[in-house]
This record gives structure tokens, sequence and C-alpha cells, in this order.
């Protein structure tokens, strides 16, 4: 048995480091370390209710509007107030801009450049992966930064800025656009409709989304060659690397559902799917354990709602800052596919069911959301109504206690506040790579990367295993939210 | 080539995120065609673990040389001083001491964002981790790198303030640094670069008109002024945000919210709720800065007196309840 460190491991948000067990070639057991604390939920405590709207977001730059929408939801739900049609409308293109420009950033800035990677020369998609997906010189990053900074344009109109907006309040959003705003939004969601269609799907939108299971993927797939667009490129890839059968975890998927709608329903459904059976989604399930966090164990097992994060550096048995979130006390997997799979989009549930959460499902699964979520934005915008209200008002009570629960990019994450004497009693947050990287909980069960890992072929005397960074970053993860 | 490293500790990344909203949409091409090449960058290189940690060795046992050194987010010195709450993966070391040993090799150190430059938000409440900038603690000079420290080339740190850090104030200042012409005089007193310091965010703000008059807003999405009511800080924040527009039309009090002065150093400490103007007597305590208070003062009476009905009327509404008259007559 050998041991192997991996770290400093980039193209993720923030810092990760994994320890990796190794014996006859494969991975016999992961541990993840979450290498940096900052104390979010301690800073909260004492202050206004609403300034969880300046500090929530700058816990991550990169999903900083999930987390001003969970802190958003958690303050509306305090209050007992909802937002108006524009609002809402209003908040859910926000959200939804920063999701799919976060699938948009994995796919080409963190995760595709892997295979361009010199120990892939020699595979027949090599030179293709190499010219269009090398690190910062790639073609790829030439043509893919700037159609993001294009689209990221909707939150100079929507938000004021990206990242750290306080636009998104718990009564609707700051910011009225007027008729000239809602035709320039239709505008850059046009234009980066027609990037999609011609640079990562080759095709459009509606017929990527209507792919109805693996057997149609596959057909959808060879129907062109694999240079014909990067999307075709990738499963031709993860075809020939077999990527279908790297990085599986517990197959159990949790989606807090997002997107609200008028009809108190969610564009995306919220649930649990554990093993092909579906389950409501009850917060009170919900559970986080610090029994291998350097965390005073308070209690070993809380509910976030009671929920305590006090640093303990020297902590025996401990291995990370990260807390391990449990539901029915059950390892579960969060992130677009647990979105997909949980709403019943007939490709995913066919994916899951044969090779279950895996490197390629999970990307398939982001890449599938681009093509679903950016004809819903263009209806919503068509559903703004210049000259009708976007914020409603209410007061805080002197003691509340509430959730906000939406879905960022990497999948599920909830705010719970409590609030006595008009300021924050306890602030407690569980972001998805929380879910995805968790540590050990206090049965031993480790996390799901630390699962999906066991088993993933490693060389010996290979430094830096590539099937490792490909079932990392298949996850999308982002540290600095995981431990805030 | 001037060779650029940066490291990314006590903060959220949104710096690095912002920067790749840049308008010119491909700040890394940009920045090489002026001569910079990247040596390591955490969101975008292709090294990784081991290949990434011997780039990094390279240039902190001098090796390698190091021309610009970027750090974002606040150098995190707890507990006890140990560095322990962000160790850098891979390594075992503190991101402290990484940053130090770097900090003294390179010809440029740059501080992206208010957490690298003087704390910022993780030194907010408590400051739970005893977090600073690397060479300010809020406005008091010291912090990582100590009050005495100077780069190879003879510069305090840079401090590329705000929070996030808008896309163009690191390009320019980098592409200022790549010109050979960048010197101490391009610092303002608390070390940020003039080039975007020495504009207030109240420069260009859209709600200019309901400034002049007075005329307020009162609550989120109402069109006035933010300054009475919101806690809206442009008047004395130093940023050219409404003069270069965030996401291409953009800024935070063009989406309706306040400037909370997020270049200034003990902005996430404001004393007051952030989206309420501290007042004494009804009259807002934070007032222009350079502006006498008395003049101030019977200059915003009159003006409130003289609003006309259109600015009045729009400001507590959400859209344009009045709009302007239309001259038959021509306009003289």
């Amino acid at each position: 048995m050998t041991r192997l460190v991996v770290g400093p491991f980039n193209r993720v948000e923030g810092d990760l480091e994994v320890t990796l067990e190794l014996a006859d070639g494969a991975v016999r057991s992961a541990h993840v370390n979450s290498p940096m604390f900052r104390g979010f939920e301690l800073i909260l405590r004492g202050k206004d209710p609403f300034d969880a709207l300046v500090f929530a977001p700058r816990i991550c730059g990169i999903c900083s509007v999930s987390q001003s929408a969970a802190a958003a939801a958690a303050l509306a739900a305090a209050m007992g107030v909802e937002a108006p049609p524009n609002g809402r409308i209003a908040a859910n293109l926000v959200l939804a801009c920063e999701n799919l420009a976060d699938h948009f950033t994995h796919f080409y800035l963190f995760f595709m450049p892997d295979f361009a990677r010199e120990a892939y020369r020699g595979r027949p998609w090599f030179d293709a992966a190499a010219a269009r997906f090398r690190a910062v010189t790639g073609s790829a990053v030439r043509d893919a930064l700037p159609a993001r900074a294009a689209f990221l344009q909707l939150m100079g109109h929507l938000a004021g800025k990206w990242p750290h907006t306080l636009a998104i309040q718990p009564g609707g959003s700051t910011r009225p656009v007027q008729t000239s705003g809602c035709i320039r939004i239709e505008a850059l969601l046009r234009r980066f409709r027609n990037w999609l269609e011609r640079e990562l799907f080759g095709d459009a939108l509606e017929a990527v989304a209507g792919l109805h299971d693996a057997a149609a993927l596959d057909a959808w797939r060879d129907a062109r060659p694999p240079a014909h667009s990067d999307f075709r490129l990738f499963l031709e890839i993860a075809r020939e690397l077999d990527l279908y059968r790297l990085g599986r975890a517990t197959d159990t998927f949790i989606s807090y559902g997002n997107y609200p709608l008028e009809d108190a329903n969610r564009f995306f459904a919220a649930g649990v799917w554990d093993g092909g059976v579906p389950h409501a989604l009850d917060p009170r399930e919900l559970s986080e354990d610090v029994s291998h966090s350097w965390l005073e164990a308070v209690q070993a097992v809380s509910h976030p709602s009671q929920g305590v994060t006090l640093p303990d550096a020297d902590k025996p048995l401990a291995y990370t800052w990260c807390k391990a979130p449990r539901w029915r006390g059950r390892v579960a997997e969060a992130g677009a596919i647990a979105r997909q799979v949980v709403d019943g989009q007939p490709l995913i549930r066919d994916l899951v069911a044969r090779d279950g959460g895996n490197v390629a499902s999970r990307v398939i699964a982001r890449m599938l959301e681009l093509a679903r979520v950016i004809p819903a934005m263009q209806r919503w915008v068509r559903q703004l109504r210049p000259g009708e209200p976007w914020c409603h008002q209410a007061t805080m009570p002197r003691e509340a206690s509430a959730a906000g629960m939406v879905e960022s990019a990497r999948g599920a994450l909830g705010h719970w506040l409590e609030v006595r004497e008009g300021r924050i009693h306890n602030y407690q947050i569980v972001a998805p790579t929380t879910w995805n990287f968790s540590p050990r909980d206090c049965d031993g069960v480790p996390g799901a990367l630390e699962q999906a890992l066991v088993g993933t072929p490693v060389q010996d005397g290979d430094a830096v295993p590539l099937a490792v960074q490909h079932v990392v970053r298949s996850f999308d993860p982002c540290m600095v939210c995981t431990v805030h | 080539m001037l060779s650029l490293m940066w490291l990314q500790s006590g903060g959220c990344g949104g710096c690095t995120m912002s920067l790749l909203c840049s308008d010119a949409g491909e700040p890394f091409g940009m920045l090489h065609d002026a001569g910079v090449e990247l040596l390591w960058h955490p969101a975008t290189s292709e090294r990784t673990g081991a290949e990434a940690i011997e780039v990094l060795e390279a240039c902190a046992e001098g090796g390698m040389p190091l021309d610009i050194f970027c750090v974002e987010g606040a150098a995190l010195r707890g507990p006890q001083r140990s560095g322990r709450f962000h160790r850098m993966s891979g390594t075992g070391r503190a991101m402290t001491d990484w940053i130090a040993r770097l900090a003294a090799r390179a010809r440029y150190t740059l501080a992206i964002g208010s957490c690298a430059a003087y704390g910022g938000i993780p030194a907010a409440g408590a400051n739970p981790t005893d977090a600073c900038g690397l060479q300010y603690e809020g406005a008091l000079k010291g912090g990582l790198l100590g009050a005495r420290y100077r780069s190879g080339c003879g510069l305090p740190v840079i401090n590329v303030a705000g929070c996030p850090v808008h896309p163009d104030w690191v390009i320019d200042t980098l592409l200022a640094i790549a010109s050979g012409g960048f010197g101490e005089g391009d610092l303002d007193s608390l070390g940020r670069p003039r080039l975007y310091a020495d504009q207030l965010v109240h420069h260009g703000c859209a709600r200019n008109e309901y400034y002049e008059f007075k005329a307020s807003a009162e609550k989120p999405s109402d069109l006035g002024c933010l300054m009475e009511n919101m806690g809206c800080k442009g008047t004395q924040a130093h940023a050219d945000c409404n003069l270069r527009p965030w996401n291409g039309v953009g800024s935070c009090t063009r989406g309706g919210y306040a400037c909370i002065s997020c270049t200034e150093p003990g902005f996430e400490e404001p004393g007051h709720p952030f989206a309420r103007t501290p007042k004494i007597a009804g009259i807002p305590i934070g007032l222009p800065t350079d502006m006498p208070k008395a003049w101030f003062v019977a200059l915003a009476a009159l003006s409130k007196s003289a609003t006309p009905r259109r600015v009045r009327e729009n400001a507590t509404a959400d859209h344009l309840v009045v709009t302007p008259a239309v001259r038959k007559t021509g306009l003289k």
C-alpha cells in the first residue's frame, strides 16, 4: 500500500487536497481535505439579519448569486414575504445566468483541459482536444471567454454586477428593468444560444434537450464527426476512455429544486432519488456530522438549524474543515446530475440506471442543463412587465427561524437562519460541495467523492494521476463554498 | 516577458471570476500580448499537484525569476499565528509562509481585492481567522509582510482593492507595470492604483439628478438617490465604478443598491446595517468627503425645496411616472 497526496488541486474553485491509499494499481481509499477555513457562520453572529445579503455572496465568487438567493430566501421565509412576479422572474434569470455560466466555465476552463495533456498523446482524439482545450492557450479559451463575458452582461442589466450583487432581496429585486433592458437581455440570450448551438453542440438546443435515452445520445454523437462540436468531441473521448465507468459514488441524489414558478412549483423539482426510488424532500431529514472535521463536537450530529461551527485545529482523527452532511444519515450526491435525475429528465434517468453517477454522466447532465434552461430564460424574460412592481416590503420580526434552499450550479445549497432580539443568533450554511466532498461520518462512512475515487486506476509512480483528476473535476467542486 | 504568479488564500475567488468577465473577453491573451506570461494561476493553469509545487518552489528559492506576484484573498494568520486556517494543499505549509517567501522574491507584489489589500470580509466580526491584508490590517500599515516591505522594484504592495475588483483595474495595473512606467506616484495614500482610485463612485452615477435635488429612494427598487436612506457611500468611496461599467452596463447604484465602499479599508464593519444610512437628527453622518458639512446641509435644504415634481415623484417609483417635458419651441 502506498500513499499519495494530490494537491494543490487547481482548476477547481478554491483549495483542495486529496490523500490516496494505493494498492494494485488502483485507489484503495481516499481522504478529501478542504484546507481553508474562514468562519462566515461566526462572522454573521450578532449582525443585522439583512447584512447576510452582503456577507453570504462573498462566501464564494463563483456561486455568489446562489448564496445571495439562499440568504434572500431564508430572510423572506423569516418575514413571510413573497416577491411580485417581476422580482421572482428577475431572480430566476440572475440565478440561471450564474448557474449556466458556471457549467460553461467548468467545461471549457476547468474540466476539458485535462484531455489536452501530453499523457494522452497518441489517442485518436488527442490532436483535436489539444488544439481546442489546452489550458490558457487552446482555441476554446479564446472563443469561450468572450462568449461567457457577453452572456454575463445579463448581470449588468439585472444585478448591477457579478459577482457580489445586492440586487436579490427577500421581497424581489432592487433593479427594475424597463423595455429597453428587456430587449437587450433577449438579444444577449439569443447571442449566447447561437454560440452554444454553433460551437458547443453543433445542433439546436431543443434537439439536445430532446435526447431521451443513452441510445439516442450515442446515435446523436455518431451522426457527425467528433470535431463537429465540442460536446461531440467530449462524448467521443468519454466513449474511448470509458468515462461512464469511472467515478461512481453512492447513486443517492439530492436536489432542493430550483427556479420558483408562479404556481409555487419549481422549474426543476425537489426530491431525493435513491437507487432508482424517488422520495419527497423533507428538510427535517438532513443533518451534519463533525466527527472528522476540525470543529468542536458540541453535538456529533445535528440538524443544520441547530448546527455549531467552532474551529478546533488539533482535533484527533479530523482531517478537513468540511462537515459531513447526510440525508437520513446517509451520503448523497448533489449537482446537475442530481437535479436532472430528480426532475425526471429521461436521458439522465437512463444513464443513471445504467452506470449510476460517473464522470461522463455528471458532465452530460451539465450540458443538458445549458440546453434546457436557455430556452426557459428566453421565455422568462418575455414575462417581465416593466411598470409593474419589482420588490415587496416587509419587516423582520424580533424572533424568527427559517431556511432558504436553492440549487446552485453545483447543487443543493441551504441557509438556516435564527433571529433573536432582531439580530442573527445562528446562521448555518450547507453547500453542495459540502455534500459531495464530505469526510467520513461518525459511522466511518466516506463522503461521495471519497467513495467515487475508490477503484480509480493509478499507475505506479504517477504523481498526477489523470483519472483521479477527471473524477474530482467531474463534481465541479467549489471549495470556498464547502468550508465557508 | 514578465512572469506572473497568482495565488488564492482567504477569499472567495470572486476577483478571478470578475477578471474573467473582462469586456476585452480574453484577459490572459491581452496580458500575453503586453509581455506578461502566466507562470501559474489556480483557476486556469494546466499544471497541478506536484508540477505546480515545482514552479512555486523554484520561484520561492529564486531559481525561477518572479516578476509579478498576485495574491487574492486575505492572509489567514490564525490559529495562534500558525497559519493553519489555510495550509496550501499538497505542501503541508501555511499559505502565509508561501506568500511571505514568494513576496520576498517578487519584483512587484499585488494584493488583488480588498481581502488581500486590507483583510476585507474575513476580517469582519471577531475576525475568527486573524485575517489581514498583505501590508495592511484595515487602514493600519503592517499586515502580513510588515509596513516596511518593499518588493524587488522598491514599491510597497500594490493594493488593487475592491470586493470584487473590476477586471480592468487589474488588467490596467498589469499593463502599466508591463509598460515599465509604474511608480510610487501612481499609488494613492492607501496603496491603490490611482488609475481607478482617483475617482469617486459618485462620478457618473446614473442617479445624479436625484442626488442634486436630494430626491431619495425610500425602499429597494426605487429610482431615487440611495444616499439619504439606503446606505450609499458613493460620494466618499474611491473607485470609477460608474465611469467604467461592470458587466457591460452595470454598477452597484445602477443595479439599484448602495455602494458599500468596498474599495476602502474596513468596509466590512461599517458600524451600521449596510443598507441603512446612519443619521444624526435626520442628517446622514457620512457626507461627501470634501464638502463643508454646513454647506451641504444648507444646499440640501435648498435643493429639496426646489425639487421638480418629476424628480420627486420618480424618486420613490420603480419606473418613470413623470417624464421630462417636451418643449416644442426648440432648445435654446
